[in-house]
């Protein structure tokens, strides 16, 4: 008998078999979101998949589950460890927040609990002050940061996040040490921190600063990041003001799949979601909601996360 | 006086579907158990994405108005508080039901609910500008202040004695320290990966109301089966009416208090019809009836919920600074149309922003409506048999708690939280102090200690905390709730000693 119910398990099992690249997908595919409903990685997440139904995309829909909490780590440790790496279950990423958690302990992934499929979008951080700060350029920040070192406060949407890379970035490079303030309730009660005062300067999200400054609440005074951001060709970056900050504070948010997801169902999906993030109904909608998009493949986002994983060890040695 | 002129907008044959299906869908979605109105709008948005800005704001704005409506029928009902706004319905209008007066409550409830939506909404109207600037003069002392003062109030709410109130708002402070903490990123008390993200507070709240009252049914048994059946009251809506116009002081103080609270970015609607329901009892003439089917007690929360909608989009159409999490939704919604809350919003786009705005409020009458109408009907639930009826709540609670993210850990913890609270009310402490204790720990000590790390920067803790107006002003509340505590339990202490050396 229990020979019996072996043997048809394993008929079972050869019945359903390795998925096959030219059938993948047969039925509708989930993509985990770890932060909320209305946040800017699931309402980007949302743009970006709604044309997986077409013929030319993956011929089937993506569904966003969200699995917020803890900054990210509830999600993501959530598919590293539980979820089927069948290529059916998806996930946003984002860099630097993964990484930098991981290198920090406490959670059960790394970049090598993941393999990326493509990336959407670039977020840059961006320092912003009040409206009717004194501050006018990075110069009058640092300036003022070297002249009160532990003074300056600078609220952020949390630790090992961009914005807190970013600086700590620039803390680095001017021999500054400000007073980073870390927010609960992510961006947006960063940059309430900002208009209403209670700080002095803060880091946020290229595109939410945008916003503030369009209604004039804020003023923006660098980008770091490697060039001028599109929305705001008038902004120097952080380079271009003297402060050697890089890219990597860069919040970049992308597609991935868990670590043993069968190589030609990654290929295809390699193949194919960049092309589906490259819809011209995409990249409007991306462009109405004021989100930079950033679209690269999975052999630039491996070389991404390497790089990411490398300056963040140096960075976060320290702390 | 510009939102007159843009009324026309709101009934346009397909402005207007929109808007009776999003009342309607509203009402249904928060009526469901484990849907929040922060669910529900992100529900509704892939929707938007073919509409006209205006319609999906139209869309959007209902189902908010609605949802926090709608909560309060299996709150009343069922005793499933539908999002953290309707805690505060449950503690009388669950009560209500039982003594088969679940059709008034309803009524009453959809009734505060509108004057309270309307009130919101006419002052996010009329008053922007003016709570634009209030909303941003409160720091992080200041919130640390106010959910101390949300604190003050658990020792008298829904609880027979203050030391049993103190000790299960405390267990609920422990429980919200679970988790990642927010701002510093380390572990506490993670034993499970499912408690990794702290405890949900929806999840939780339907363990701790529902699972108690599901085990006591089940504990019953099946005999005296056909004695539980409850009579149905009939209850005319002009009668419901009526009483409402009696109870100005708890509709008045419920109103006011939502809108005050609701303004608050990060407080918001969770507390608001906790703090209001305490305040109406404090003030009111009968404070013994509150927590035994009393009507004011439903009146205060339910105008409180829902006049703390139109408040809390103040700082999100003015700022563009989501105050709440379902400000936060509608942000994306109109964002995906291009549009920029903030003075854009209201100079480039009129339309959007008037339309949307009064959407809400006809959408306020549309509810009652709806509301009035459903009541009667949905009072006869109370009718269903006590074994029957302990099934189905079951099943609710497990479809609500899994249904919040996806999740069955938010289902084991709904098990263990519930199961915990059956003991725990057995030696007569509530469910209410103890969700009050959860909501706001996270609040006070995430402000205590961003607030302390600007302070260490700039002024020093000391005076970061303790001076300023605001400040002072919030202490003094602080001291004033304590201190009518204290006296009002000496005052009931030595009257019982009385009484028992007469007896």
């Amino acid at each position: 008998m229990k020979r019996m119910i072996a043997g048809i398990a394993l008929a079972l099992m050869s019945l359903t078999g390795p998925v096959v690249a030219e059938e993948f997908p047969e039925r509708p595919i989930m993509m985990m979101v770890s932060y909320g409903a209305g946040g800017a990685t699931d309402f980007q997440a949302r743009i970006v998949t709604m044309t997986s139904g077409n013929e030319d995309a993956l011929g089937m829909p993506i569904a966003i589950i969200n699995k917020p909490g803890a900054g990210g780590r509830v999600g993501w440790n959530w598919f590293a460890t539980q979820a089927e790496a069948d290529g059916y279950t998806l996930a946003a990423y984002n860099v630097p927040h993964f990484i930098a958690q991981s290198i920090k302990g406490g959670v059960e992934y790394s970049t090598d609990s993941f393999e990326p499929i493509a990336n959407w979008g670039a977020d840059p951080a961006v320092f912003v002050v009040g409206a009717d700060s004194q501050f006018n350029s990075m110069e009058d920040v640092v300036a003022y940061a070297k002249e009160n070192p532990g003074k300056l406060t600078v609220s952020g949407a949390g630790l090992f996040v961009g914005h807190h890379i970013a600086a700590l970035q620039i803390d680095k490079a001017a021999g500054t040490k400000m007073a980073y303030i870390p927010t609960k309730g992510g961006g947006a009660a960063a940059m309430k921190a900002v208009i209403a005062g209670e700080v002095m300067g803060g880091i946020n999200n290229l595109s939410d600063a945008f916003r503030a400054q369009e209604a004039g609440n804020v003023k923006i005074l660098g980008v770091a990041d490697l060039e001028r951001s599109s929305f705001l060709p008038d902004i120097p970056t952080m380079m271009e003001q003297g402060l050697d900050v890089d890219n990597s504070s860069v919040n970049f948010r992308g597609v991935m799949v868990p670590k043993g997801t069968p190589q030609d169902v990654i290929d295809k999906l390699a193949a194919t979601v960049p092309e589906m993030f490259a819809n011209d109904r995409v990249t409007k909608k991306m462009k109405a909601g004021g989100s930079p998009m950033h679209i690269m493949t999975r052999d630039e986002v491996k070389e991404m996360w390497a790089q990411r994983q490398q300056t963040l060890n140096e960075l976060l040695a320290g702390l | 006086m510009e939102f007159i002129y843009y009324f026309g907008e709101v009934f346009t044959p397909l402005s207007f579907l929109l808007l009776l299906g999003g009342t309607i869908g509203g009402l249904i979605l928060g009526a469901t158990p484990g849907l929040s109105p922060t669910m529900a709008v992100a529900l509704l948005i892939p929707f938007t994405f073919q509409l006209e800005a205006a319609q999906g704001l139209i869309l959007l704005g209902a189902a908010y108005t609605s949802t926090v409506a709608g909560g309060a029928v299996s709150a009343i009902l069922l005793k499933i508080p539908g999002a953290p706004a309707n805690i505060a319905t449950t503690l009388d209008g669950h009560t209500m039901a039982k003594q088969g007066q679940g059709a008034r409550a309803l009524q009453l409830s959809f009734l505060a609910s509108a004057v309270g939506g309307v009130f919101g909404v006419l002052l996010l109207i009329f008053l922007t500008p003016v709570l634009a600037k209030w909303a941003l003069a409160f720091g992080p002392s200041h919130l640390f202040w106010l959910a101390i003062l949300g604190v003050t109030v658990i020792g008298t709410l829904d609880s027979p004695s203050v030391v049993k109130g103190l000790l299960s708002g405390c267990i609920g402070l422990w429980l919200a320290t679970i988790g990642f903490d927010d701002i510093m990123g380390a572990q506490r008390f993670i034993f499970h990966p499912a408690l990794g993200g702290g405890i949900n507070i929806i999840a939780a709240l339907i363990g701790l109301f529902a699972i108690p009252q599901v085990l006591t049914m089940f504990a019953k048994g099946r005999h005296n089966k056909g004695a539980e059946v409850i009579e149905v009251q009939r209850h005319s809506i002009l009668a419901a009416i009526r009483e409402l116009t009696s109870r100005t002081r708890a509709l008045g103080i419920g109103t006011l208090t939502g809108s005050i609270i609701g303004l608050i970015p990060g407080v918001g609607g969770q507390i608001a019809g906790l703090v209001a329901y305490d305040q109406t009892k404090k003030f009111s003439a009968e404070k013994d009836k509150f927590g035994t089917g009393h009507s004011e007690g439903v009146i205060a929360a339910e105008s409180a919920n829902n006049a703390m909608v139109g408040p809390s989009l103040v700082p999100l159409l003015t700022l563009s600074i989501p105050g709440s999490p379902t400000a936060a939704v509608l942000l994306g919604g109109l964002l995906i149309h291009g549009i920029f809350p903030g003075s854009d919003l209201f100079d480039n786009h009129p339309d959007v922003a008037w339309t949307f705005i009064n959407s809400m409020l006809i959408g306020q009458v549309l509810m009652c409506i709806f509301g009035l109408y459903v009541a009667g009907l949905a009072a006869r639930v109370a009718q269903v048999p006590q074994s029957v009826m302990a099934a189905i709540v079951l099943a609710l609670s497990v479809f609500g708690a899994y249904s919040v993210q996806g999740s069955m850990g938010d289902v084991y913890v709904m098990a263990c939280l519930g199961i915990s609270m059956f003991f725990l009310e057995r030696f007569g402490f509530s469910a209410a102090p103890l969700v009050l204790g959860l909501i706001l720990g996270p609040i006070a000590e995430a402000n205590f200690i961003q607030g302390g790390m600007i302070a260490d920067a700039t002024v020093g803790k000391a005076s970061y905390f303790l001076t300023g107006g605001l400040n002072l002003l919030l202490i003094a509340v602080v001291l004033a709730s304590v201190a009518y505590s204290v006296w009002m339990e000496l005052l009931h202490r030595r009257y019982t000693t009385k009484e028992e050396a007469q007896a």
